[in-house]
């Protein structure tokens, strides 16, 4: 059974491309036949984080207009053979993509894939509104951060009503991925707790990303975070959301406490 | 340096929380579909209102949402002046002559 979902946000620069691939990733090499879409015509950016950006000849125009075939778009991943992408334009303009094209597209890509990650441009117009259009399921992209949460919470209020399955009154499931958190900060009342923004915009939980300098790291190299077994705590924690997806129960392992204690001691004596 | 620390001004998570949620409430109001406790909120106002002039600086409202019920909280600074005391007893006034 082939699963659409977008991952959105609102806000830009919260993660949502790095969520796409790294989640997509894990998937993938889980054994999963995944599908990136890139939906920022214009802005194209999934293609770089993944190291693919030298190998896009036709894009998800081409293909929704008809002027390609969609296997001759999909760009298969030389690391992990099961992750592929469907690149963004980046010379058109936003207005290429229609409804129909973008359906049409989707309803190809299920008959291929078992899961279809569409992800969104930011901000709440046209471009933003075709990539949750035709989901299943919505993954939301938050910082720990006012105003990314008062987008989210914007972004939801749309899941809600702009999407086919909303309008044909079915439940849209969404689910919330915090990135960038600092349990530290969080700790001592810096930063938006897990809980606050949990219950601020009242959506479960698919899984906590702190902030990691491994991050900036994978999308220097085009190389997704968690597609080299990396160790590193937001590897973990994306390979951990992708599991949720798939269906398995997966502790949410609470913030460090004792490394957060340490590191608050070594932090003061430095200071 | 810890034992001190109670003495630093508290986080600002909890700021940042509260402006979240008063603001959400507003724009939740706005925009999404209508509840119950928007509906009220909406009315109690309203009705405050035509006895009242209110200055919506003065006006405070919070919205909650748990699991089994919502709270509303609305806080209206009620002016003492003139206008507002006589706008308010011809208001009774009005009543007392219709019942």
């Amino acid at each position: 059974m082939s699963k659409v979902i977008v991952v959105t946000s609102g806000k830009g620069g919260v993660g949502k491309t790095t969520s796409t691939a790294s989640i997509g990733a894990a998937l993938a090499q889980a054994g999963q036949k995944v599908c990136v879409v890139d939906f920022d015509v214009g802005l194209r950016n999934l293609d770089l984080v993944l190291g693919a950006e030298r190998r896009v000849v036709y894009d998800f125009i081409n293909v929704a207009q008809g002027d390609a075939k969609l296997g001759q778009a999909l760009i298969r991943d030389k690391r992990v053979d099961t992750l592929h992408l469907l690149a963004a334009s980046q010379t058109r303009d936003k207005d290429a993509l229609t409804d129909e094209g973008v359906e049409r597209v989707i309803g190809e890509l299920r008959q291929t894939f078992d899961w279809v990650l569409c992800d969104s441009p930011a901000g709440i117009e046209r471009g933003a509104l075709l990539a949750m259009r035709f989901a299943d399921e919505a993954i939301v992209v938050t910082n720990p951060e006012v105003s990314s949460v008062r987008d989210s919470d914007r972004i939801i209020g749309l899941l809600d009503a702009k999407t086919r399955r909303a309008e044909a009154g079915e439940r849209m499931e969404k689910r919330l991925l915090l990135t960038r958190f600092d349990a530290a900060r969080s700790s001592r009342g810096e930063m938006l707790s897990v809980a606050d923004v949990l219950d601020i915009l009242s959506i479960p939980l698919l899984g906590i990303v702190p902030e990691d300098q491994e991050v900036l790291r994978a999308s220097n190299l085009g190389a997704p975070i968690t597609i080299n077994g990396s160790a590193s705590p937001a590897a973990r924690a994306y390979r951990d959301a992708s599991r949720r997806l798939i269906g398995e129960t997966v502790p949410m392992s609470p913030p460090d406490e004792k490394k957060t204690l340490l590191n608050r001691l070594f932090s003061r004596r430095a200071a | 340096m810890s034992l001190f620390s109670f003495l630093k001004a508290r986080g600002t998570a909890p700021v940042a929380r509260e402006r979240l949620q008063i603001l959400l409430s507003h724009e939740r109001a706005a925009m999404g579909p209508r509840d119950l406790v928007a509906i009220l909120r909406d009315e109690l106002l309203a009705t405050i209102g035509r006895h009242v002039d209110i200055d919506p600086d003065k006006v405070t409202v919070k919205m909650d949402r748990a699991t089994g019920f919502s709270t509303l909280e609305i806080d209206v600074e009620i002016p003492c002046d003139k206008v507002a005391v006589s706008a308010l007893r011809n208001a009774v006034s009005q009543r007392a002559t219709a019942a």
